[in-house]
C-alpha cells in the first residue's frame, strides 16, 4: 500500500528523467509506419477507385450487415467467455500449484502454433454429433458444429492466449504485501479481490479481452471448417471477402476489409480511451500497484 | 518467493478446489481435447506411418523454412515491442491512447486481408510491383514476403505484453537507478530487463506460436512452392486436401510440439532466475512485514 | 548482444542465398490445383526422363498447389509460373484477360487444352439407404446434400451447374424452373463445406448427410482414406463434363527462357504416356484407347460441358456466381 501512495504523490507534472524517450518513441513510429501504416493505407487507397455510393452498397448489403452481426456478436461472446475463464486460468496457473502445472501452462499457446485450419477442422470433428464432445450435447438438443455456436467455440480458442498470457505477468507482478496488508486490516478475501487485487488485474484483463476480441473478429481459417457458412445465418464477413476475392474482385474485397478495419478501430480506439481515462482518473498517475521494494 | 505467495494465498479450500475445477475443466475441453484429437488422428495408421510423414522431404523442408522464419522475426519484436512498452509505459504524451490502437491493429486485420494488403504493394499490379520487376528482386512469392507478413502479424505481442505490466510497475525503481548513478544501458539490464522478463517471455513465446502457426496471410505470399515457399502450416493444408490426413495430422502434430519447446524455454529461464533472485535476496537486508 | 548480432547476420546472408537459389537452373514453375499433386508427383518424372532423350539436359521440376482460383491469383501476382495447370476455364480466362495467358489458350492444345476430364457423381452411404439414383432424388424432402460451398470453391461450381444443367435437360425447362430446381436442392443442404477434402470429412468422418456430391477421380482419394467398403458412387443420368485447362504463361517464359520446355511439358500431357498416368489417377483421359483400356474405372456417362449449356464459364461465372448471381437470389428471396 505504501509503494502505491507514494508513486501517486509524485506530480504528474514531473520532469522527465528517464532516458530514452526520443529514441523508443521514434524507433515505433518508424517500424509502425513502415510495416503498419504504409501497408493499410494502400488498402484505403484501392478502397477509394470505388466512388462513396458503391462503397456503401457493398458495406450495407444485406449479406454483408447479417455477416457483421455474426462477426461481432460470436467475437464479443468469445471475448467474454475468454475473460471470464482466462481469468480463472491465469490465477491458478500463477498462485496454485498442482501436478502437472507447467505442462498444462505450455498448452495455453497451443491455439497460436496450431495452424488456424487444424484447429477449424478438429474442433467442428469434436463438436460434430458423432464427435467425442458433440455426441454427449446432441442428446441435450444442442448443436454446436455448423451453427453460429461453432463459430464461437473456434473464436474462444483462439482467443484463450491472450487473455490468459496477459494477466499471467501482471498476477505475478502483484506483491503480496499488498494483499497481506488489506488482510491484517480486516478485510475479506472478497474485499481484497475486488477492493485491491481487481483494480490492479482488470487493466490487463480489458487489454486481453480486446486483443481476444480483435483478433476474433479478424478470423477466418478456423471458423469456416465449424460454420456451416449458410448466408445470412452462419457467414462471417472474412468470408464474404473471401468470396469477392474468389470472383477476383479485389476493390470490393478492400473494400469491406476496409470496413472491418475501421469499426475495428474505432473500437479498439474506444477501449484504449476507456482504460487511459480509468488509468487517470484516480489520481492523475497509472495505476502503479506496489512497485517492488 | 513461492513459500510466500502460498502464504498469502488465503482463498477458502472450497474456493480453491471450484476455481480449479472450473479452471482446468475450461483448459481440458478447449485445449487438450483437440490436441489430443491432432494426435490420435496424426498416429491413426502407427507410429511408422507418422514418422514416415515426418521423414518425407518436403514436410522437413517446410519445417525448416518455418523454423527460420521464426528465428528471423523475433528479435525484430523483441526491439521494437521494448522500444514501444518503454515509451508508452513510462511517458506521458498525447496521442498514446491512438498508438497503443495502432499498435493493436494488426490482431483485427483478418490475416488473408493482411497477405492482400501486401500483395497490392509488392505484387506484380501492386505499387512497387513494375519497379522490382525491372530490378528482379523477389518479395511475395519468396522469403522475404513471408518475413514481412509474419512480421506484421506478430508485431503486437512483445508489445502489448509488456505496456500493462510495465504501467503496472510504475518508474520509481528505474528512477532510483538512474539517481544512484547507474548509466541508461545498466539501468535498462539491472533493473527494467529484470522486472519485464516474464512479460517479455510471453511476449516472445507468443510471438513466436503465432510466427510458426500463421496460415492465412502467409498462405496468400507464399505461392506455396513446394520445398521452397511452403511453410508447415500451408504443408499441412495441402497434405489434408490430398486426403493425406495422416501427414497432415503428423506436421500439425509438430507445430504443437514446437509450441510445446517454449515450455522447456520458461522452465530454464525460470530456473535461472530463481538462482540468480536467491542469490540477490541473500544481500539485501530482510523486508518490514 | 553482439552475438545476437552475427547470428542475425548469418541468417540474413542465409536468406540470401536461398533467395538466390530461386533465379537460378533450368527449371519449370507448375502453379497448379491442390488435388493435382499425386498426378504430377507420377507426371513430372516421367516427363523429365522424357525431356532428357528429347533434348540431352536434365530439368528440375517444381510444383505450388493450392486452392484454383488463389492459385490464379497468385500468378497474376507475381508467381512467376511457366505453367499453369487448372481446375477450370474460369480460372485460365483471368490470367488471358490480364494478359499473361494467350487470348485463344484453348487451342494452343487439343481437347480445349485440358488433357484429361473428369465428372460430378454421387457418394452414398453403404447400400444406399435413400435409393439416390439421379439429381431429381436429391431435392427430395428429408434427403441432406453435402457440398462445398458454390460460391467459394471449383467443385461446388461444378455441382451448381451440374444440377442446373440437368433441370434444363427436363421436358418444358427454362431457367426460371432450373433455378427453382436449384433451389430446392440447396435447401436440402445444411452446411457449406469449406472445400472439397472438407465436405468428403464432413460426410465420412462426421457422418453428416446423405449424399456428397464430388468429383469422380475423388471417390478413390475417399476410398483410399476411409475404406472403399464404406460407401457406394452412383452415377446419375446427366452430368457435367469437368475439363481442366492448362496454358503456358507466355510472360515468364519467354523471360526465363523455357518456352520450349513448358511447351514440350505441356504436349507430353496427351502422350500415351500421360493419358495413361492420368487413368491412373483416375482421370478420364481423352486418348479413346487408354479410355477403353480403362472402361471398367470409367463406366459410361452422359455429360454436358459448361460451353455446351451455359455458353462458356465467362458467361456462367458472372450469371451464377458473381454478387446478386443466382446463388445468391436463391437466399435472398427467404
Amino acid at each position: 500500500m505504501a509503494a502505491w501512495s507514494s508513486s501517486c504523490l509524485t506530480p504528474a507534472s514531473r520532469r522527465r528523467i528517464l532516458p530514452g524517450f526520443g529514441l523508443s518513441l521514434a524507433c515505433t513510429l518508424a517500424y509502425l509506419s513502415l510495416l503498419i501504416l504504409l501497408p493499410l493505407s494502400g488498402l484505403a487507397f484501392r478502397a477509394s477507385d470505388l466512388g462513396p455510393v458503391e462503397l456503401w452498397a457493398i458495406a450495407t448489403g444485406e449479406r454483408a450487415l447479417a455477416s457483421y452481426r455474426v462477426t461481432f456478436g460470436a467475437s464479443l461472446l468469445a471475448a467474454t467467455i475468454n475473460a471470464f475463464f482466462g481469468l480463472i486460468v491465469a490465477w491458478i496457473l500463477v498462485r496454485y500449484s498442482f501436478p502437472g502445472k507447467r505442462a498444462i501452462d505450455a498448452l495455453v499457446d497451443l491455439p497460436f502454433a496450431l495452424p488456424t485450419a487444424v484447429a477449424g477442422i478438429t474442433l467442428a470433428t469434436l463438436y460434430a454429433d458423432n464427435g467425442w464432445i458433440g455426441r454427449h450435447l446432441e442428446p441435450l438438443g444442442v448443436k454446436v458444429a455448423f451453427t453460429p455456436f461453432g463459430i464461437v467455440v473456434a473464436l474462444t480458442f483462439i482467443g484463450l492466449p491472450f487473455v490468459v498470457r496477459t494477466l499471467q505477468p501482471v498476477i505475478e507482478d502483484i506483491e503480496s504485501e499488498v494483499e497481506e496488508a488489506a488482510a491484517s486490516l480486516g478485510a475479506s478475501r472478497w474485499q481484497t479481490f475486488i477492493r485491491v487485487l481487481f483494480p490492479a488485474i482488470f487493466p490487463a484483463l480489458l487489454t486481453g479481452f480486446t486483443l481476444a476480441f480483435s483478433r476474433s473478429v479478424g478470423e477466418y481459417g478456423s471458423v469456416i471448417f465449424i460454420a456451416g457458412n449458410m448466408p445470412l445465418i452462419s457467414e462471417i464477413t472474412p468470408l464474404l471477402i473471401i468470396s469477392k476475392l474468389e470472383q477476383y474482385d479485389v476493390v470490393g474485397a478492400t473494400a469491406l476489409a476496409m470496413v472491418m478495419l475501421i469499426i475495428s478501430f474505432v473500437m479498439l480506439l474506444a477501449v484504449n480511451a476507456l482504460q487511459w481515462w480509468a488509468a487517470n482518473r484516480h489520481s492523475g498517475c497509472s495505476p502503479s500497484l506496489g512497485a517492488h521494494q | 518467493m513461492n513459500g510466500r505467495l502460498r502464504r498469502v494465498n488465503a482463498e477458502p479450500r472450497w474456493l480453491r478446489a471450484l476455481l480449479l475445477g472450473v479452471g482446468l475443466g475450461f483448459l481440458f475441453f478447449f485445449l487438450a481435447l483437440p490436441l489430443l484429437a491432432v494426435f490420435v488422428e496424426a498416429f491413426a495408421a502407427g507410429w511408422t506411418a507418422y514418422a514416415g510423414a515426418l521423414n518425407d522431404p518436403e514436410t522437413r523442408s517446410a519445417i525448416g523454412l518455418t523454423l527460420l522464419v521464426a528465428l528471423f522475426v523475433l528479435p525484430f519484436n523483441v526491439v521494437f515491442g521494448v522500444a514501444a512498452a518503454w515509451a508508452i509505459a513510462k511517458f506521458d504524451f498525447r496521442g498514446k491512447s491512438l498508438l497503443i490502437t495502432l499498435i493493436d491493429l494488426p490482431f483485427a486485420v483478418s490475416p488473408v486481408v493482411v497477405g492482400l494488403v501486401f500483395l497490392l504493394i509488392f505484387g506484380a499490379q501492386g505499387l512497387f510491383g513494375p519497379w522490382l520487376a525491372a530490378h528482379d528482386i523477389k518479395v511475395v512469392f519468396a522469403l522475404p514476403g513471408i518475413i514481412i507478413v509474419t512480421l506484421f502479424i506478430t508485431s503486437p505481442f512483445v508489445a502489448r505484453e509488456l505496456i500493462p505490466l510495465m504501467q503496472a510497475q510504475g518508474k520509481e525503481e528505474e528512477e532510483a537507478a538512474l539517481s544512484l548513478g547507474a548509466s541508461a544501458w545498466q539501468m535498462f539490464r539491472r533493473v527494467t530487463l529484470p522486472n519485464i522478463k516474464w512479460g517479455l517471455l510471453y511476449g516472445v513465446i507468443l510471438a513466436n506460436a503465432r510466427a510458426m502457426g500463421e496460415f492465412g496471410a502467409v498462405s496468400v505470399v507464399s505461392g506455396h512452392i513446394r520445398g521452397e515457399t511452403n511453410t508447415l502450416p500451408l504443408h499441412v493444408e495441402i497434405l489434408y486436401n490430398e486426403y493425406n490426413a495422416v501427414g497432415a495430422f503428423a506436421s500439425a502434430s509438430v507445430l504443437a510440439l514446437l509450441a510445446l519447446v517454449t515450455l522447456l524455454a520458461k522452465t530454464v529461464v525460470e530456473w535461472r532466475m530463481r538462482r540468480e533472485n536467491s542469490m540477490l535476496l541473500a544481500d539485501l537486508p530482510a523486508e518490514e512485514s | 548482444m553482439l552475438r545476437v548480432i552475427h547470428q542475425l547476420f548469418l541468417v540474413l546472408t542465409l536468406t540470401f542465398s536461398v533467395t538466390l537459389a530461386f533465379a537460378e537452373g533450368s527449371s519449370l514453375l507448375n502453379v497448379s490445383y491442390d488435388v493435382a499433386r499425386d498426378f504430377y508427383k507420377d507426371y513430372n518424372p516421367m516427363f523429365q526422363k522424357h525431356w532428357k532423350a528429347l533434348s540431352g539436359e536434365s530439368i528440375e521440376l517444381k510444383q505450388s498447389h493450392a486452392g484454383s482460383s488463389k492459385q490464379v491469383r497468385a500468378v497474376a501476382d507475381g508467381l512467376e509460373a511457366d505453367v499453369v495447370t487448372m481446375n477450370q476455364a474460369s480460372d485460365v480466362d483471368f490470367l488471358a484477360e490480364k494478359g499473361l495467358v494467350a487470348r485463344d489458350y484453348a487451342k494452343k492444345f487439343p481437347n480445349n487444352a485440358s488433357p484429361y476430364t473428369s465428372t460430378m457423381v454421387f457418394i452414398v452411404r453403404k447400400g444406399n439407404p435413400k435409393g439416390l439414383r439421379d439429381w431429381s432424388d436429391l431435392v427430395k424432402p428429408g434427403v441432406q446434400v453435402i457440398l462445398p460451398h458454390p460460391k467459394n470453391t471449383g467443385n461446388g461450381r461444378y455441382t451448381y451447374l451440374a444440377a442446373w444443367g440437368y433441370a434444363l435437360g427436363q421436358a418444358g425447362a427454362n431457367d426460371r424452373t432450373a433455378q427453382d430446381f436449384v433451389g430446392r436442392l440447396l435447401k436440402n443442404v445444411p452446411l457449406f463445406a469449406a472445400g472439397g477434402r472438407d465436405a468428403t470429412t464432413t460426410f465420412m468422418q462426421r457422418k453428416i448427410g446423405d449424399v456428397l456430391i464430388s468429383f469422380e477421380s475423388e471417390a478413390e482419394l475417399i476410398a483410399r482414406e476411409f475404406g472403399k467398403g464404406e460407401f457406394e458412387v452412383v452415377y446419375p443420368s446427366l452430368s457435367i463434363l469437368t475439363e481442366f485447362p492448362v496454358a503456358i504463361i507466355d510472360k515468364v517464359v519467354d523471360k526465363k527462357g523455357t518456352r520450349k520446355a513448358a511447351q514440350a511439358y505441356l504436349d507430353f500431357l496427351w502422350s500415351p504416356v500421360g493419358q495413361e498416368n492420368a487413368a491412373q489417377n483416375y482421370l478420364r483421359p481423352r486418348n479413346q484407347e487408354i479410355l477403353k483400356k480403362y472402361v471398367a474405372q470409367f463406366p459410361p456417362i452422359k455429360t454436358f460441358s459448361v460451353d455446351e449449356v451455359f455458353g462458356g464459364w465467362a458467361k456462367a461465372y458472372p450469371t451464377h456466381f458473381r454478387d446478386g448471381g443466382t446463388f445468391d437470389q436463391i437466399y435472398q428471396q427467404k
